[in-house]
């Protein structure tokens, strides 16, 4: 427990400490990913998914390696839970929407190598977080990734009709642009927490 | 003089030094950009960072490697990051024992070494289909690459950002510093102008060996 209001959990970890932004978790998708809408929106509401599932779990595991004082797997753990949980959830939609996994598809197993993920249960262990406390900042950091994501994606989509010098294309160009809004993300810090 | 990679007859010092260069894991393959990025405000925790994942890399390339005829297929991506996870662990106890002010600057980051694409990347492309020997050197090449790109990106931010490098100050107290710099937002524009400095030299290179002919621009 930490005594913060939950909404102030949110918005901390959803936009002042934006996960993509300003922890830099989460860049290999953000770069990947992020080229188009409909496909950047997709990936986050997978990944907004994941993180809750992941975050209930990790959260039951560190309170039984803690009870078993064996701490030192918390890592091991955490990362066989997550692949485990990808997987599950893989075959879980696959199950009940075809739909949804046919354009979900890729994106699911890419998530198990996706740093926010591991990032946020290690985080919110060091933090200490109660169980609802765990689901508010799950919930703010899915949600900060998906922006994230998206706002990018939005920008690139019409940056492929500006005219661009060859060097600068790519890689080096949505760079760029996610320095300029993680700029633009720092302005949220006078937003309480 | 460039070397064909689907030449399996690759000497291990090849193996090594494409690591450095020709396919630098940082500024050519853009693999593992969540450490590069946090890390690397200060150039001393960027080589921090670097060689801890020097040692994760050679340890579980090294590892995967002298195992890869017992993983079976199917649940090898498991295994190797059970692996790796392994070696993850032994670092972030050892750096917590050798340095605890690295250990705090470093945070969560330690930790997350174990998502960083690239190892997993050099274990299923590389040390899983070829001996331990070469391996090990893979693993060292990618790691010294991973480490001096990692260190280009914090000693710029380090200068610029707090007008020092390795804690030693640089300039005279007049200089106006850069905070941007040592902000993430930093991190994303410096490694944007090193990604700039790679692509510009290697279009160069190009254009060069197309001929000497001028490109249309």
């Amino acid at each position: 427990m930490t005594g913060d209001p939950l909404w102030s959990i949110f918005v901390n970890a959803c936009l002042i400490n934006n996960f993509v932004l300003a922890y830099f978790l989460g860049i290999c998708p953000f770069l990947g990913v992020s080229g188009k809408l409909a496909t950047a929106a997709r990936m986050g509401g997978a990944v907004i998914f994941v993180m809750l599932v992941s975050s209930i779990c990790a959260f039951g595991i560190n309170q039984l390696l803690t009870a078993i004082g064996a701490p030192y797997l918390r890592l091991i753990s955490f990362i066989a839970v997550i692949a485990s949980t990808v997987q599950l959830v893989e075959m879980f939609i696959k199950k009940v929407s075809p739909t949804l996994f046919r354009s979900l598809g890729i994106f699911l197993p890419l998530i198990t190598t996706n740093c926010a993920i591991l990032g946020l249960a290690l985080f919110q262990t060091n933090k200490g977080f109660s169980f609802v406390e765990c689901i508010a900042y799950a919930l703010g950091a899915g949600v900060g990734f998906t922006l994230a994501l998206m706002l990018i994606a939005g920008l690139r989509e019409k940056l492929e009709l500006a005219a661009i010098p060859n060097v600068v294309r790519g890689t080096a160009l949505s760079l760029m642009l996610a320095g300029i809004l993680s700029i633009a993300f720092m302005g949220f810090a006078g937003l309480g927490g | 003089m460039a070397t064909n990679p689907a030449l399996a007859e690759s000497s291990s010092t090849d193996e090594f030094i494409k690591g450095l260069w020709r396919e630098n894991p940082v500024f050519v393959q853009v693999l593992g950009m969540c450490p590069v990025l946090a890390v690397s405000n200060t150039a001393r925790n960027a080589l921090a960072m670097g060689l801890a994942t020097l040692f994760v890399l050679v340890m579980s390339n090294a590892a995967i490697s002298s195992l890869r005829n017992f993983i079976p297929k199917q649940v090898r991506i498991a295994t190797f990051i059970l692996i790796i996870a392994t070696f993850v662990t032994v670092v972030d106890f050892a750096i917590q024992a050798i340095s605890l002010d690295l250990h705090k600057a470093l945070g969560a980051f330690i930790a997350l070494i174990v998502v960083n694409c690239l190892i997993l990347g050099r274990a299923e492309a590389f040390a899983s289909k070829n001996p331990v020997g070469r391996s090990i050197m893979d693993g060292l090449g990618m790691g010294l690459g991973f480490t001096f790109g990692l260190f280009c990106l914090g000693a710029v931010r380090e200068i610029l950002g707090s007008g020092s490098l390795f804690g030693v100050q640089l300039f005279h107290d007049d200089f106006q510093i850069w905070v941007v710099m040592i902000l993430p937002s930093g991190g994303f524009f410096t490694l944007a102008a090193w990604l700039l400095v790679f692509n510009a030299y290697s279009e160069r290179k190009a254009r060069r060996l197309a001929g000497g002919e001028e490109v249309a621009e």
